[in-house]
């Protein structure tokens, strides 16, 4: 549904996109994750047809952004970062716009925007100015007047940026049901976000694309499954002591300080793969009297792995 | 074509919705009122004071009030024409909305068009206000209708050219203020280059004074067309557009 190759985009001083590459297939809803000013946003609005790129090709369910962009814009809905909105206008009137300018034949013009409100929730306020909206319902005009035209593909740059948790989850609700009807692409730096949303996830970071793979491969691909144990050794043995205990444990790889206080300390602990780990460090901490207060399995999360990918320690494919 | 409408209909929600457009309409009612007034009484006065001399003629209504009173009101719309098209592009930039606009299936032109054409419909209905002001002396006196037409015609042209002009300006900026300031600065500068003339005959006076926007206005208001006159206002206007167009293009070649 979406391919881009090799797209650039140069600024007189800086890449703000370089050289990247992804294909998004049809119903899919992708992550498009990053840092802030990684390049997501330019990205978008390279595809959006909002800005031509310096180089590399794009193209929206088949048509090129740059050759034909009138068939793509057709096909394409948008939320940028900041909703589109006029604050003078009434949500119904601003929506009736949107719709004649998306082209929305006259005839359909009241059902489909009465279903689109219906969908995203704003048609108890369709009558309000929306300078009076709150964020929230602000955000849900923003993604109706994307989703107005029925396209095929939608890009929503950061669509839950600015909401409150309740809100948050309602839009995240909302971008689900639209999955299948429509190919989803939605930026943010936000990791439990694409954890919840999306199936797939594009890194990008520093104009590049770090890695391209779906959520559940990246979490379990970050190789093996880390433990947190949390011990409280009442002052009797340091975290020094305990972290070679630790390390004693059969199948344990590796052992990380993670917090130390005088008396409390809290190890994340790597056992080789396929191991289980967890009822062997159980034992290992009761037996050397010590108090267990914490044992959970954090199987590496997005976060890990996203730091991991983008961090100073260098980047990796 | 429906986009056009499209475009100009939303724009004229939001000329009618704020208070711009009611603000301009009360500023060229009042104004055409006070001078319409003015003008009116210096002709009675005037006329009086002739057929005291016992001269038969009396002044001529068009040549005495309608004409002068259309050019100090084409001045006055050279100062409200900033405030119509300084909006037009420089809000869609500072709230956002101009990405709606581009990634919309229209094409440039006609989001220009759409736009330019919401102004012109705010203007022609400033002048229409006039009207009233005008049917006083056509209900008392006899003027004859056919220069206070081209006037009509000749003022309307020369407001469409300078929101061409301002709807240009719009798109270099995203402040509102910027665009109002530069819009009525150009504005002047195309009325002051008429001045050129009036002390100097080079040919670059000329020229000056053809760019010139007020020189063309005049023969309107006497009641003749000229083509030179409606080509100058043609050209003025496509260029404004073009010139808006090519902008609109190289700020997503920039942005």
């Amino acid at each position: 549904m979406i391919q881009v190759d090799s797209l650039s985009k140069k600024y007189a001083r800086h890449t703000a996109v370089n050289n990247i590459s992804f294909t998004v297939e049809k119903g899919d809803i992708v992550g498009f994750l990053g840092p802030n000013g990684a390049g997501k946003t330019t990205t978008m609005r390279m595809l959006t047809c909002f800005m031509p790129p310096t180089s590399g090709h794009a193209s929206v369910a088949g048509f090129d952004v740059f050759e034909k962009p009138a068939e793509v814009k057709k096909r394409i809905g948008y939320l940028p970062e900041t909703p589109p909105l006029y604050p003078e206008m009434s949500v119904v009137d601003y929506l009736m716009f949107v719709a004649r300018l998306k082209g929305v034949a006259s005839s359909d013009l009241k059902s489909r925007i009465g279903s689109t409100m219906e969908r995203c929730s704003v048609a108890d306020v369709k009558d309000k100015l929306i300078s009076k909206l709150s964020k929230g319902y602000r955000q849900r005009v923003g993604l109706a007047q994307a989703i107005i035209h029925n396209p095929e593909v939608l890009i929503l740059d950061e669509p839950t940026s600015g909401l409150d948790p309740k809100q948050i989850n309602e839009t995240r609700e909302l971008i689900k049901s639209l999955a299948g009807d429509h190919t989803i692409i939605l930026s943010t730096h936000i990791l439990p976000e694409v954890e919840s949303v999306c199936k797939n996830v594009i890194i990008i970071n520093q104009g590049r694309v770090v890695a391209t793979d779906s959520v559940a491969h990246l979490k379990t691909g970050s190789g093996s499954s880390a433990v947190q144990v949390q011990v409280d050794t009442a002052g009797l043995a340091d975290a020094q002591a305990v972290r070679q205990r630790l390390e004693q444990v059969s199948g344990v790889s590796k052992v990380v300080d993670l917090i130390v206080t005088p008396a409390v300390f809290t190890f994340e602990v790597e056992g080789l793969s396929g191991q289980n780990v967890r009822g062997e460090l159980a034992r290992a901490v009761v037996q050397s009297g010590w108090q267990l207060l914490e044992l959970k399995s954090s199987s590496a999360s997005l976060e890990s792995v996203f730091l991991q990918l983008t961090g100073s320690k260098g980047i990796t494919q | 074509m429906r986009n056009i409408w499209t475009i100009c209909r939303r724009e004229l929600y939001s000329y009618f919705v704020s208070p711009v457009a009611w603000v301009l309409m009360a500023i060229f009612a009042i104004l055409g009122g006070i001078l319409t007034y003015e003008y009116g009484s210096l002709y009675l006065v005037q006329n009086m004071r002739m057929q005291a001399q016992g001269e038969q003629a009396g002044l001529n209504l068009n040549e005495v009030v309608i004409a002068p009173l259309l050019s100090q009101m084409a001045i006055v719309s050279v100062f409200l024409i900033p405030m119509i098209s300084m909006r037009l592009f420089a809000e869609e930039k500072r709230q956002g909305t101009i990405e709606l606009l581009v990634t919309s299936p229209i094409t440039d032109l006609e989001l220009v068009v759409g736009k330019w054409l919401s102004a012109v419909i705010l203007l022609a209905t400033l002048f229409g206000l006039l009207l009233v002001d005008f049917g006083f002396f056509f209900r008392y006196g006899n003027p004859d209708w056919k220069p206070v037409a081209t006037g009509f015609v000749g003022v309307l042209l020369q407001g469409l050219a300078l929101l061409a002009f301002g709807t240009f300006i719009s798109t270099v900026t995203k402040n509102q203020i910027v665009a109002g300031a530069v819009g009525f600065a150009f504005a002047l500068l195309l009325i002051f280059l008429g001045w050129s003339i009036e002390f100097n005959n080079s040919v670059l006076a000329q020229v000056l004074s053809y760019i010139s926007i007020t020189t063309h206005l005049d023969s309107f208001t006497r009641g003749v067309i000229d083509t030179k006159d409606i080509v100058y206002y043609l050209s003025m206007i496509s260029l404004g557009l073009f010139l808006t167009v090519r902008s609109l293009e190289s700020l997503r070649w920039r942005s």
